[in-house]
């Protein structure tokens, strides 16, 4: 078995590198079976790198511990689902998966656009392979999930924390993120190397793009979900660098998609969209590399390894020669025209890029300069919360306006007189929701009232945009308002799909704000029969129960919740599990939810103690139900701007007939 | 062991035989070159991504116009420009035929 997982991986490594070095003979030469040859490669490298997945997975469900990786992440009484997520529990497992994910886009890429952009695909493979063999190269010689021991009684188990069913679906959806944004990044760069600066590479992976932008995002949103039910501090979002290195490609990626639609609709921002892609890459690299390095601490510190210098080296070949071929490729990609006005859509979608670059680097800043530091200083120091914060309100409060303002704004040029009629209707929401706000006592907290009555006037905005959209198409022809509605959306689905990811910001705005600015912390040690209150809820300690399953023993408080008088709401059980193989104790935090005000009541037994004593800490979280509810809106989103339509589909089909290869 | 030695070379000899594909359905080609768009195709590519671009851009000015982002006064300002533009993005993309010099009968 470990021979075939071997045999396998080394056919990939081998096929891929054939796609690099082949592919870019035939795209130099021009030679039409060379260059297929090399396609076919990528897509036979998918068929090995999932024979080596399936070799692995089959050891993990096994439990073959003379496979050093299963025995390091799994043990025997490992429940089964959690012994097949141990796949990208650790950093080889995590590698194989990037090479598999990345096999399956690029075949996937290869499939899509070969009859349509020949010349184009044929310098795309090579990039693609280039990335490909970098983790196939990692997988055979550097970090390998197949290296062999005579097998132990029992392995090392799981850490605590990825116990949990999240495991199944957060890591995989960053991976599907992470490595998604290498297609748009390999089609730019095929487009530069093959002097075909025309929009077809925008065209081509325009989906990819939106698809890995989609994923890059609902990843995070799990992850999140994931912190605030396990990992038992209270929160959701900690500002971890590894947390970081997931949002700031997704930043780069959000502002090439915006800067992307001013190239299609002006032919404007093409150097700015080569650079947005290549960062976007880049820092999806560096996010991987900040996983599994381990030079810097963080949650995420279980996946240290000695991998760092050969990511940093990708990292430094992949951005030097991205922007020596951007350099040498400006004559090909000028501008065609020019800014007509700075009061204009356009205009909005650069001050939104530039923003997103803003907020992007500058949290790039916080998570490098504690390795800086330490290597120019020799001293440790740390970026803390304060610092992103001060930022996040700089920089994402103005973005959040825009949201509102941007498609308020017409095209080209728009004028102070339509603008004053088309902000009326918004801004007096915004006002008046921000006074109403200010009366119920919600000024304790300055952003948080700024954050809400921006957030009334996007919604506003939003709300009104398709207001209006409809009343026109109805005005076009004899239709019904239902029907109206559909054919608006459905002609335009990037436009109006948009919007309704940018309710979902608001949503989630609305839950940041409310669960962080106006949250109630109490903390107190309680004996049996004592009680505490927190957000006018009386809680009431009744003792400890325990349970002991194959692996881990759980300690429960038993909580009883009173809402103000004698009527009981709730019973809740927070507490601990101590893992026997894996010799840890986890948090095992109790949240009720209250759907009604999207608010969550938060349970954390800090400490247990030996005279029969709890230390509770309780957490009211106003609104953050709203952050989940947002994950949902924005698929709904995604999903209407990715779903193909037909007269686009033709309409390109026509423009590109000419350019389309022989079949 | 020896199952896993079967399928890894059968893996192997599928993977081999996937990448000679184009060699082996054509051993000869008569023409081995990749296809691309040649200097008059790229013309006519860029041609037809600016009647695109005109086009959309009147369509976005005539939507912005009735959903009243744009008053009546800067549409009328700024439709005759743009449409000026659409023709003139699909003249050159569809050129006229050159009308042949006629020869003279003869009889």
């Amino acid at each position: 078995m470990p021979d075939l997982g071997r045999a396998a991986l080394v056919t990939a490594f081998g096929l891929l590198l054939y796609a690099t070095v082949v592919g870019a003979l035939a795209a130099w030469k021009r030679r039409r079976r060379l260059a297929a040859s090399a396609q076919n490669a990528l897509i036979a490298a998918l068929v090995a790198s999932a024979v080596a997945s399936a070799v692995l997975l089959t050891a993990l469900a096994r439990h073959d511990f003379s496979f050093q990786y299963v025995a390091d992440h799994t043990s025997r009484e490992l429940p089964l689902r959690y012994a097949l997520t141990a796949f990208w529990g650790g950093q080889e497992g995590s590698l194989l998966l990037w090479l598999l994910v990345l096999c399956g886009y690029g075949a996937a890429a290869v499939l899509t656009t070969r009859r349509v952009s020949r010349d184009l695909l044929a310098w795309t493979v090579p990039v693609l392979g280039f990335v490909g063999s970098f983790f196939a190269f990692m997988l055979v010689f550097v970090s390998s999930p197949f290296v062999t021991q005579r097998a132990p009684a029992d392995g090392a188990g799981l850490t605590p924390s990825l116990q949990n069913p999240y495991m199944a679906i957060h890591p995989p959806m960053l991976y599907l993120g992470y490595v998604g944004l290498t297609i748009p990044f390999a089609f730019g760069m095929g487009a530069l190397l093959s002097r075909r600066t025309d929009e077809r590479w925008i065209v081509a992976t325009r989906r990819w793009t939106l698809a890995a932008w989609t994923f890059l995002g609902v990843g995070q949103l799990l992850g999140a979900h994931w912190a605030y039910v396990e990992i038992g501090w209270g929160g959701y979002y900690a500002w971890d660098p590894v947390e970081n290195a997931a949002l700031m490609p997704w930043l780069a990626a959000t502002a090439f998609l915006h800067s992307v639609m001013i190239q299609e609709k002006r032919g404007m921002l093409r150097v700015w969209n080569m650079v947005l892609v290549a960062l976007a890459f880049c820092l999806s690299i560096f996010g991987t590399f900040l996983t599994r390095s381990g030079v810097i601490q963080s949650i995420h510190s279980f996946a240290q390894s000695p991998l760092g210098g050969w990511f940093l080296g990708f990292i430094c070949v992949v951005t030097a020669g991205t922007t020596v071929l951007i350099v040498a490729r400006l004559p090909l990609l000028r501008a065609r025209t020019k800014l007509e006005s700075l009061v204009s859509r356009e205009a909005t979608f650069l001050y939104n890029n530039l923003l997103l670059v803003a907020l992007c680097l500058t949290i790039l800043w916080g998570v490098v300069y504690p390795l800086l530091s330490e290597l120019v200083r020799g001293q440790t120091s740390t970026v803390s919360k304060p610092y992103y914060n001060f930022f996040l309100h700089s920089f994402g409060l103005p973005l959040l306006l825009l949201m509102g303002i941007g498609p308020l704004v017409a095209w080209r040029r728009a004028s102070l007189r339509t603008l004053g009629r088309t902000f009326l209707w918004p801004l007096v929401a915004a006002i008046v929701a921000g006074a109403a706000l200010l009366a119920a006592g919600a000024g304790s907290s300055r952003i948080g009232v700024i954050a809400y009555t921006f957030c009334i006037f996007v919604l506003s905005s939003i709300a009104l945009e398709f207001v209006r959209g409809t009343r026109a198409r109805k005005a076009l022809g004899d239709e019904s308002w239902p029907h109206a509605f559909s054919s608006l959306v459905a002609r335009n689905r990037r436009r109006y799909g948009g919007y309704v990811v940018h309710a979902s910001v608001v949503f989630l705005a609305i839950g940041i704000a409310g669960s962080s600015a106006y949250q109630t912390v109490r903390e107190q040690r309680l004996g049996v029969g004592q009680s505490m209150t927190v957000a006018g809820r009386q809680l009431v300690f009744r003792g400890f129960e325990q349970r002991r399953t194959p692996n881990h023993r759980a300690i429960r408080a038993v909580v009883d919740v009173y809402d103000g008088g004698a009527h009981r709401i709730a019973r809740m059980y927070p507490g601990k599990n101590q893992y026997f193989a894996e010799q840890e104790v986890s948090n095992e935090v109790a949240i009720r939810h209250d759907l009604l005000d999207g608010s969550d009541l938060f349970l954390i037994a800090d400490q247990v103690n030996s005279d029969g004593s709890i230390d509770l800490k309780a957490l009211e979280k106003p609104l953050v139900n709203l952050i989940w509810l947002a994950g949902f809106v924005f698929v709904g989103g995604s999903l209407i701007a990715l779903w193909p339509d037909a007269r686009e589909e033709r309409r390109l089909a026509e423009r590109y007939a000419g350019a389309m290869a022989r079949a | 062991m020896t199952a896993a030695l079967i399928i890894g070379a059968i893996v192997a000899a599928a993977c081999v035989a996937v990448v000679a594909l184009p060699f082996l359905r054509e051993p000869k080609a008569a023409d081995d070159v990749l296809d691309a768009p040649g200097e008059r195709e790229q013309r006519r590519l860029a041609g037809a991504e600016e009647r695109d671009r005109a086009l959309a851009a009147l369509k976005e000015l005539e939507f912005d116009h009735r959903t009243g982002k744009v008053s009546d006064d800067d549409y009328r300002a700024q439709v005759g420009a743009l449409r000026r533009r659409v023709a003139d993005a699909v003249r050159a993309l569809d050129p006229p035929e050159r009308t042949e010099p006629k020869v003279p009968a003869r009889g």
